[in-house]
């Protein structure tokens, strides 16, 4: 199986590459330290297996996951066992480790990944996605494909990088794009920059603390100079 | 107090010597690295910021066998995450005795 290996800390990365090593038939292509790089490798060559950190700044394992339209098989690295329940949630996960990750358990992860039944991996990473707006919905362009969002259903979207995370009610979407771009083409009623790296749906907000807001499950900062700005959106009693 | 060890290492190296010296390498370098991100972090009271760099460190500690630190910091951990440093000291500690034990390899 050729395998890439997701993870900030070098250390953690040369422990899965050593492991690797000592399992017949196991090839490392590449070691990434986070899931940008990844996703740019991963959107010019297949792999069978991903060896992915759940726990890194910026872009989580799970962030990364949900930028995959079908994923290739993954075997988690963490030092929680505390999102192993998450875990569960996705079908391609085949396996969840704990670090200090140990040979016996790294060898009967891979036999997992091994009998599990395969599935093909597409390249399905945005590239050059340009957003296209018509009334409701928003047609955001991932590997040369239109998909359609429905406008009101977006509750966040955030920069990372070069890219920005449209979050929606159903699934969430990594874009090659600026949140500049995308604020053009969501409507001022609904949409409000909050931040310079957020962009929220101020129908979505179910509190507002501080300099900070609650979209879903996501704390998102406020800056000094949006703040007045969205208190004058709320229906204040 | 627990003391580091090398037994995780050795485990993991089948008695590969260059492997153990290349991750012991890697450990001497990563590991300064995010103790003074982590110290920038707590003396700013970047609580978040420094549970992040301190789950980090979690790893490394597990790694060097401090099976007891490794669950004082995740505590730590915890707490950073409900924005107090309770904890703060007893973590301090663990990273002056991996500091001390890493300068003898």
């Amino acid at each position: 199986m050729n395998c890439i290996i997701i993870d900030d800390e070098a250390t953690a990365r040369t422990i899965i590459g050593q492991l690797c090593a000592q399992v017949p038939d196991i090839i490392v292509l590449e070691a990434f330290p986070n899931a940008i790089q990844a996703i740019k490798y991963l959107n010019q060559n297949d792999v069978d297996l991903i060896f992915l950190d759940i726990h890194m700044p910026d872009f989580t394992g799970f962030d990364f996951i949900q930028t995959l339209k079908n994923p290739p098989k993954i075997i988690l690295t963490t030092s929680d066992a505390q999102f192993a329940i998450e875990a569960f949630e996705y079908d391609c996960i085949v396996d969840y480790l704990v670090k200090p990750i140990v040979l016996p358990r790294f060898e009967k992860a891979i036999q997992k990944a091994e009998t599990t039944t395969s599935k093909a991996p597409e390249r399905i990473i945005p590239v050059n996605a340009v957003e296209i707006a018509s009334g409701n919905d928003l047609y955001i362009n991932i590997d040369r494909r239109l998909i359609k969002l429905d406008i009101p259903s977006i509750y966040l979207i955030e920069a990372k990088g070069d890219y920005i995370n449209v979050k929606t009610e159903e699934k969430n979407y990594t874009v090659h794009s600026t949140l500049k771009k995308i604020e053009e083409k969501l409507p001022d009623s609904l949409f409000l920059k909050v931040h310079r790296s957020y962009i929220i749906n101020v129908k979505k907000i179910i509190d507002i603390e501080d300099n900070s807001v609650l979209i879903k499950k996501d704390v998102i900062p406020v800056s000094r100079s949006n703040r007045p700005e969205l208190m004058k959106r709320l229906n204040l009693l | 107090m627990e003391q580091p060890n090398l037994s995780y290492i050795h485990s993991l190296s089948g008695g590969d010597k260059t492997f153990e010296g290349k991750l012991i390498t890697i450990i001497k370098s990563e590991f300064p690295e995010e103790k003074n991100s982590y110290f920038k972090n707590i003396e700013s009271s970047n609580f978040k910021e420094a549970s992040e760099i301190v789950h980090k460190l979690k790893h490394k500690i597990s790694i060097l066998g401090l099976e007891k630190s490794y669950a004082i910091a995740t505590d730590f951990e915890n707490n950073l995450i409900e924005n107090s440093d309770e904890g703060k000291e007893a973590f301090k500690n663990i990273l002056e005795i991996i500091t001390n034990f890493l300068n003898t390899l």
